[in-house]
């Protein structure tokens, strides 16, 4: 693709994206005194990571069938609360190994 | 102050872990649709973004107008607002103006879910070392895909596909396990993704849309079901 082109597009991409993000980082710095939106940010982390794993998660491995074996896998961890890391890479372990012995059956 | 960004340097390192693999997947995709590596790696410097990315690249090859684009990343990425607008809460007093503006950038979903998990509040050293180790392997692997993607086996590409999810779950299911309301507001909006996903006519809305309609539904219905236990601040 053309740089005359392309430059462009990468310039509007990263310009709505930081002022997403940085606005209210900056433009808001008193506290909130509401109890409810107190509440409300404290779980949005916990809603927008929700909603973001699931359903795609079965669908990251191009395979149902691995995929819920890597699932399987990273809930039982994270559920034991090991680490982030440790989760992420048992989790494409348990794929490659799913995935491994689907070729060895089929 | 130092011990403070080595920490956050090793809280990054998982994040870049699970980054070089999404990124590795974007750099591919990227040369393979026509793009130079170095675009790629533009893409990737200037964004930070895995979902407003991967939306943004069929818009340029397509030549979309720019107007199109904005929208496109504005209604995808429009989470990272309401993510900066709770993680505020939790900056000391060492986040000035400048220090936000430079911290704005790195804001993400999983450095977002990293530092709002700290206890108390976080610093600059702190976050300067949280965005930086992800930073690095988020343009590194993005270049390592769009220079050499179609060399790994494609075991091993679909394998570290459920990388970023397995960080995901091990960030939401402690808190869930331990917290009903957390346990309550997980299980609300993955249903309700669950919905938008599979219910005919539901399902044609944008997955960046279906993200902020589900975070902000479960969250709100948390918020009014359990203001106390949510509302420490913490």
């Amino acid at each position: 693709m053309s740089w005359s082109a392309f430059l462009p597009y990468v310039a509007v991409m990263a310009v709505v994206t930081y002022l997403i993000r940085m606005l209210p980082l900056t433009a808001f710095r008193k506290p909130i005194r509401s109890r409810f939106v107190q509440s409300f940010l404290t779980y949005i982390p916990y809603a927008v990571l929700g909603a973001m794993t699931f359903p795609e998660v079965f669908y990251s491995t191009g395979d149902l069938r691995t995929a819920a074996v890597g699932v399987l896998t990273a809930v039982i961890l994270a559920w034991r609360g090991k680490s982030l890391l440790t989760v992420a890479v048992a989790a494409c372990a348990a794929v490659a190994a799913a995935q491994g012995i689907l070729l060895l059956i089929g | 102050m130092n011990r403070d960004f080595g920490k956050g340097i090793r809280h990054g390192i998982p994040i870049a872990l699970g980054y070089l693999s999404v990124s590795f997947a974007f750099g591919m995709k990227a040369v393979g649709d026509g793009l130079s590596w170095l675009q790629a790696v533009l893409i990737s410097a200037t964004n930070l973004t895995s979902a407003g990315q991967m939306a943004g690249l069929p818009l340029m090859l397509g030549g979309a107008t720019l107007t199109e684009m904005a929208l496109t990343q504005l209604t995808i990425n429009l989470r990272y607002g309401l993510m900066s607008l709770s993680l505020g809460r939790k900056l000391d007093g060492s986040m000035g103006t400048l220090q936000r503006l430079i911290f704005s950038f790195a804001n993400t979903d999983e450095i977002f879910a990293v530092a709002s998990s700290q206890p108390g509040k976080v610093g600059k050293s702190y976050l300067y070392g949280l965005m930086l180790t992800p930073f690095l392997g988020w343009t590194a692997g993005t270049l390592l895909g769009g220079v050499a993607g179609t060399l790994l086996p494609a075991f091993v590409r679909s394998a570290l596909g459920i990388a970023i999810y397995g960080m995901f779950l091990a960030i939401i299911l402690p808190p869930a396990r331990e917290r009903k309301p957390v346990r309550f507001v997980v299980a609300l909006s993955v249903a309700l993704s669950l919905c938008f996903r599979y219910i005919p006519g539901l399902n044609r809305v944008s997955s960046g849309f279906v993200i902020i309609i589900c975070a902000v539904a479960a969250a709100a219905a948390g918020a009014a079901v359990y203001p106390e236990q949510g509302g420490e601040g913490s």
